[in-house]
């Protein structure tokens, strides 16, 4: 009796394996077919974009600017602009990025203010991009209509700083054109580099950090060890061990800065501009809103052929810029 | 080493920027300054966006043409209608546009960016994971308006095949399923890497105690490592669902500017970040009804993200298996 229950057992073990084994396969299955699914919609999409439009990759797409016939368009002032726009917006958020690293991960204590930056820092990176174009629109493309109204601050201000035509001030400070400085910002390239470098603030801290928290104690600590200050040991060991990383973690935050669209069109950047900028106060338009721009026209040239090119002209800078990064993390990063 | 622990546990115990072992002189305390300076710029950022969008709403809710009530639950969005009433100001078929396209990117995104997380944390050898980790982050980083071409010029003429010519059901050119299409496969990689994340932190006593019982792969994956890992899974999926509530060029491009009240994912439809794209591409002036509406609209969009990068954050906390 005993035995029989125990081959009864056994029996159904067996069964039970044998449909555990396939329930197993199954999801292997579809554990593969969803991996797949991603990849595949990438490599269609890299193809539909190659084929819509690899022909119309031409020289006049670099040189010309956007026209009325769209053999002729190019998107030279929307390269321009992106990359003088990107160059500003590192500037502007490398050194408050990187210096809010170092201190969160150096200097700061552990107390409620701490925690609740890092909080915040979290927060913020969940923040729609859209968001961060209005915020700019207001405080770095309005400033908050402070130069606008008959308030005090303008009639003070108009005093020694000339009108602008589309409304507010002129300062020139010391007589030469590139230095003159216009208030509000307005629909300029400042304001639309200071709002990108508030989008990736983020992105850069957590880069930076994790660069910054690479770099093993025993270095900081030998440097102590031979009687060096906090911020000597800071700048001259920690910060140079960990520039690799922190320049890729940089490099990628720039780069999805660059194909951001959202936030520079709230902030009010133009769709055709068929110059080049001469300041940093000029209007500007970007590449992506470029591509917007075209895939909203009617004719199938613009709307089919045109924005593909011009996606395959974005992508291929994207690439380069990534394959800097990953260059620079490969060729420079210590392995501890 | 006397002294460096005597550092380490003052850096511990009580900490001043002004009186502290490690940091003296004037130089050090002005770099100490600057650098803590930095850290609560990120806090200025976060008042800047509330009082910036705050402000406007506010003037905005405060003009006789509209009211709170009317916006919150009217079902009419008409802010260009030549006649400015209360009841053209509702924003609850933005908020369903929104709420459609984010619930069908969601269904596509979360079992297909869990499958990838389980697939690359479980089963593929390290091998072919550095091969497919660098494919989903060039996937996550392609810019959002080449995914919203992507669905204008390959996904909705198949929709328009698949289902209008062969079975004769209307498909708009311009319908939410598509651009939901899209911001699914956009959001893929963000649910896949989060998940993964959560998944490798569980500990490999716990899949050998389960292996050791007699558990297959499959019984392991989602009977151990699943829920052990499930406050990072739940957290990654509700950031996946912000993101594409949040999403904006890709539906702008791809699921039109209707605003209505439908859940008929073959109609065109507005979200709320398509009308705000809408609103400031025909340059709206500062001060406007119009320009003021896609304030009140960008604060609603804006304290619903939050709300669940918040809730995200808090499960994460609360629910954490701490593993040491």
């Amino acid at each position: 009796m005993s035995i029989n229950i125990t081959e009864d057992l056994q029996g159904t073990y067996k069964e039970r394996l044998i449909w555990r084994k396939r329930v197993g396969q199954i999801f292997h299955i579809f554990l593969l077919f969803s991996i797949l699914v991603g990849l595949f919609m990438l490599t269609v999409m890299l193809v539909d974009i190659a084929f819509n439009g690899g022909s119309w990759l031409r020289p006049e797409l670099l040189t010309n600017y956007p026209s009325r016939k769209p053999e002729q368009s190019g998107m030279k002032s929307a390269i321009v602009g992106s990359l003088i726009v990107i160059g500003m917006t590192g500037l502007f958020s490398f050194p408050v990025g990187v210096g809010a690293a170092i201190y969160l991960e150096e200097y700061a204590p552990k107390n409620h203010l701490t925690n609740f930056i890092n909080l915040n820092i979290n927060n913020l990176s969940g923040v729609p991009s859209i968001v961060y174009g209005m915020l700019g629109l207001v405080v770095f493309g309005r400033m908050f209509g402070v130069f606008s109204a008959d308030n005090f601050i303008s009639r003070w201000l108009s005093g020694f700083a000339d009108l602008n035509p589309t409304g507010g001030f002129v300062l020139n400070l010391f007589g030469l054109d590139f230095l003159q400085i216009h208030l509000p910002f307005g629909r300029s390239m400042v304001a639309g580099a200071l709002t990108m470098s508030l989008l990736i603030m983020p992105v850069v801290i957590i880069a930076a950090r994790e660069a910054i928290r690479a770099v093993p104690p025993s270095i900081r600590e030998a440097g102590y060890a031979l009687g060096t200050t906090k911020w000597y040991a800071i700048s001259t060991l920690t910060i140079p061990i960990a520039m690799p990383g922190i320049l890729t973690g940089m490099i990628l935050s720039l780069s999805r800065a660059f194909g951001e669209t959202a936030p520079l069109i709230i902030m009010g950047a133009f769709t055709y501009v068929p110059f080049l900028p001469e300041s940093v106060f000029d209007h500007f338009t970007v590449i992506p809103i470029q591509i917007y721009n075209w895939i909203t026209l009617p004719q199938e040239n613009y709307r089919v052929h045109l924005a593909a090119a011009s996606i395959i002209v974005m992508l291929l800078i994207l690439f380069l810029m990534n394959g800097v990064a990953i260059y620079l993390r490969n060729k420079f990063e210590v392995k501890w | 080493m006397r002294t460096l622990t005597h550092v380490t546990q003052k850096k511990q115990r009580n900490f001043s920027l002004f009186n502290s072992a490690e940091i003296l002189g004037k130089k050090e305390k002005i770099i100490a300054i600057l650098l803590f300076g930095c850290g609560v710029f990120t806090i200025l950022v976060t008042i800047g966006i509330i009082v910036s969008l705050f402000s406007e709403t506010i003037s905005f809710f405060q003009r006789p043409e509209v009211n709170l009530w009317a916006f919150l639950t009217g079902t009419t969005w008409r802010p260009l209608a030549a006649t400015v009433v209360p009841e053209n100001f509702g924003i609850r078929p933005l908020i369903r546009g929104t709420l459609l396209v984010a619930g069908i990117s969601a269904l596509i995104a979360i079992p297909l960016g869990l499958g990838s997380a389980i697939f690359l944390s479980e089963y593929a050898s390290s091998k072919l994971r550095n091969v497919i980790k660098p494919l989903l982050e060039i996937l996550a980083g392609v810019p959002t308006v080449v995914f919203g071409y992507f669905a204008l010029s390959f996904i909705t003429p198949i929709l328009k095949k698949l289902l209008e010519e062969s079975l004769g059901i209307d498909v708009n050119f311009f319908n939410a399923f598509s651009a939901a299409v899209v911001v699914g496969i956009m959001i893929i990689p963000i649910v896949a890497s989060i998940s993964e994340d959560a998944m490798r932190a569980v500990p490999r006593s716990l899949r050998e105690g389960a292996y050791a019982l007699g558990a297959t792969k499959f019984e392991v994956s989602t009977r151990v490592v699943v829920p052990s890992a499930l406050s990072g899974i739940i957290a990654s999926f509700i950031i996946g669902l912000s993101r594409a509530i949040g999403e904006t060029m890709a539906v702008t491009i791809a699921a039109g500017a209707t605003p209505r009240m439908t859940w008929n994912p073959l109609e065109s439809v507005q979200t709320m970040t398509s009308f705000i794209v809408q609103v400031s591409f025909g340059d709206a002036p500062s001060g406007s009804i119009n320009g003021q509406s896609i304030f009140a609209v960008g604060a609603t969009l804006f304290i619903m993200t939050f709300l669940m990068n918040l809730v995200s954050d808090l499960i994460v906390k609360r629910y954490r298996e701490a593993y040491s």
